[in-house]
């Protein structure tokens, strides 16, 4: 990398106009984080309660594992573009809000779904047979059984959104993918390298967190490789059920 | 998987009603117009090659690449976990900041697109590679060897023919996640169908964007399917123990011999 690339990029991040203001990093970190916080919430209030259940009766394992398929071969800014220039595209903020949303609710749907259905099946029939009813299945055994690949799905989708409301900046939406866009606009590589960057690191920072916050609440903290836990390790997934990172963005 | 087929089917229906009807689709800026097919087939088809070309070229470096990482990675466990978290850390980043990041060290060119696109399918490519590598069974490593296997010949003639399924795997995921992920290189100029999104979108050009889009979504389509029926020409074996019956397998045999 030119030499040039990065004092200039980091004389525009050492530049405290280039903060401030409706074009600023902080306006557009601010839009960036709250369109992709609105986004992750409303993926999980969508595909939380359709995977468990699907997991739990053990039906629609083709459709959870297909979603995630068909989420990988549709290009994001396709999909943002075509809903920007729909009837939606004068309403403000929905075309990029329905396009976090629809990429973000793949990975979430099948990591949750293979979770809740790899879950040690002696486990769950043992609780069964204790007398547990399905609801109580579900928060006591099956949940925190499916804990790893739960945290995996939403790992996935909080990075899957964060990238597309990147890509929003392509369709004319906010966010800091506009630091970038502008300095191509603009011929203005110091720019471009800055905002670059400034993604990279939200991008990494939340990934970050949310493995904290993994361990942090972890139900099992401590007991999963105990070498005489009580609670069985869960069985490794068979080849192939491992879902893939997904991403098309 | 419907929608775009039905589309691409009503896209050709309203392409033959221009053809009769001759009326003015492009004027009207119908998301679906025949005479847009019409009249702009060099640039889709255009578009369409430097979309394959930036997919293959990717796909097969990615590939060239990772299979060293994943050999190396295999015979050296400390390199391991290096090797991962790096390809992860990779992928993490959003792409258009990769590209963004990349277009200072090689300027505004397709090399910007292709060594981005190699470094995200690095991630699916090592895993791949060494969870096949990893699922050959001991007992037949242990017994090629007895056999007087070298490692390179135990690699080429046996580790790499069972760990093919999963390889194959990896390299569909790659290739479909590149094909879609190769329409963000527009920001660059070489995006091929994103370059038509693009300036669908710019112009408000509704034919352009949807056309382009679904060629898209159809190109990762073809490419999928054109790679499941490689891996099952690559192995045969497979396609075999699937079939199940030994009475079927001979007749599958004998089909194949006449």
């Amino acid at each position: 990398m030119s030499v040039d690339a990065i004092t200039g990029a980091w004389q525009w991040l050492g530049t405290a106009a280039n903060w401030a203001g409706e074009k600023g990093v902080w306006h557009r970190l601010g839009e960036h984080l709250w369109l992709s916080g609105i986004c992750l919430v409303l993926s999980c209030l969508i595909a939380l309660p359709v995977a468990l259940w699907l997991g739990h009766i053990g039906k629609g394992g083709a459709l959870a594992i297909n979603i995630s398929n068909v989420g990988r071969a549709v290009p994001t800014f396709a999909v943002l573009v075509l809903l920007t220039l729909s009837p939606l595209g004068s309403h403000g903020d929905w075309p990029t809000v329905i396009a976090l949303v629809l990429f973000a609710v793949p990975p979430l749907l099948t990591n949750v779904y293979l979770g809740i259905r790899e879950a040690d099946r002696d486990v769950v029939e043992a609780a069964r047979g204790m007398g547990m009813s399905g609801p109580q299945l579900l928060r006591r055994v099956e949940i925190p059984l499916a804990y790893p690949l739960i945290m995996t799905g939403l790992r996935s989708a909080a990075v899957q959104v964060v990238a597309t409301a990147t890509l929003a900046a392509l369709a004319g939406g906010g966010g800091l993918g506009r630091i970038i866009t502008a300095g191509f606009g603009n011929y203005d590589t110091a720019q471009v390298v800055a905002g670059a960057v400034l993604v990279a690191v939200l991008a990494l920072l939340v990934e970050g967190v949310l493995v904290v916050v993994d361990r942090a609440f972890d139900p099992m903290r401590g007991r999963r490789r105990g070498p005489s836990g009580k609670t069985p390790a869960p069985a490794p997934a068979p080849a192939g059920a491992r879902p893939e990172p997904s991403r098309s963005t | 998987m419907e929608v775009p087929a039905r589309t691409a089917q009503a896209l050709m229906g309203a392409q033959s009603m221009a053809q009769g009807g001759g009326s003015g689709c492009l004027e009207r800026n119908d998301w679906i117009c025949g005479e847009y097919l019409r009249t702009r087939s060099q640039e889709l088809l255009d578009a369409t090659l430097q979309h394959v070309g930036i997919t293959v070229v990717s796909v097969v470096l990615g590939l060239l690449i990772a299979f060293p990482l994943a050999l190396l990675a295999r015979h050296r466990r400390g390199v391991a976990g290096p090797v991962l978290g790096l390809t992860t850390v990779l992928y993490t980043v959003p792409s258009l900041a990769m590209f963004a990041l990349l277009t200072p060290v090689f300027g505004v060119s397709p090399s910007v697109v292709v060594t981005g696109l190699v470094l995200y399918s690095l991630t699916i490519l090592v895993r791949n590679v060494l969870a096949g590598l990893d699922a050959v069974p001991a007992e037949v490593r242990e017994a090629a060897r007895g056999m007087g296997y070298g490692p390179a010949r135990l690699l080429l003639e046996v580790e790499l023919p069972l760990a093919l399924p999963a390889l194959v795997a990896g390299v569909r995921i790659a290739t479909v996640s590149t094909v879609a992920m190769t329409t963000i290189g527009s920001v660059v100029g070489y995006g091929g169908l994103g370059n038509l999104i693009a300036s669908g979108m710019e112009g408000f050009f509704k034919a352009e964007v949807l056309t382009a889009s679904v060629l898209c979504v159809l190109l990762a389509l073809v490419a999928d399917l054109l790679l499941l029926g490689l891996q099952r020409l690559l192995t045969p074996w497979t396609r075999a123990r699937s079939a199940g019956r030994r009475t079927r397998r001979g007749a599958t045999v004998a089909k194949a011999v006449g």
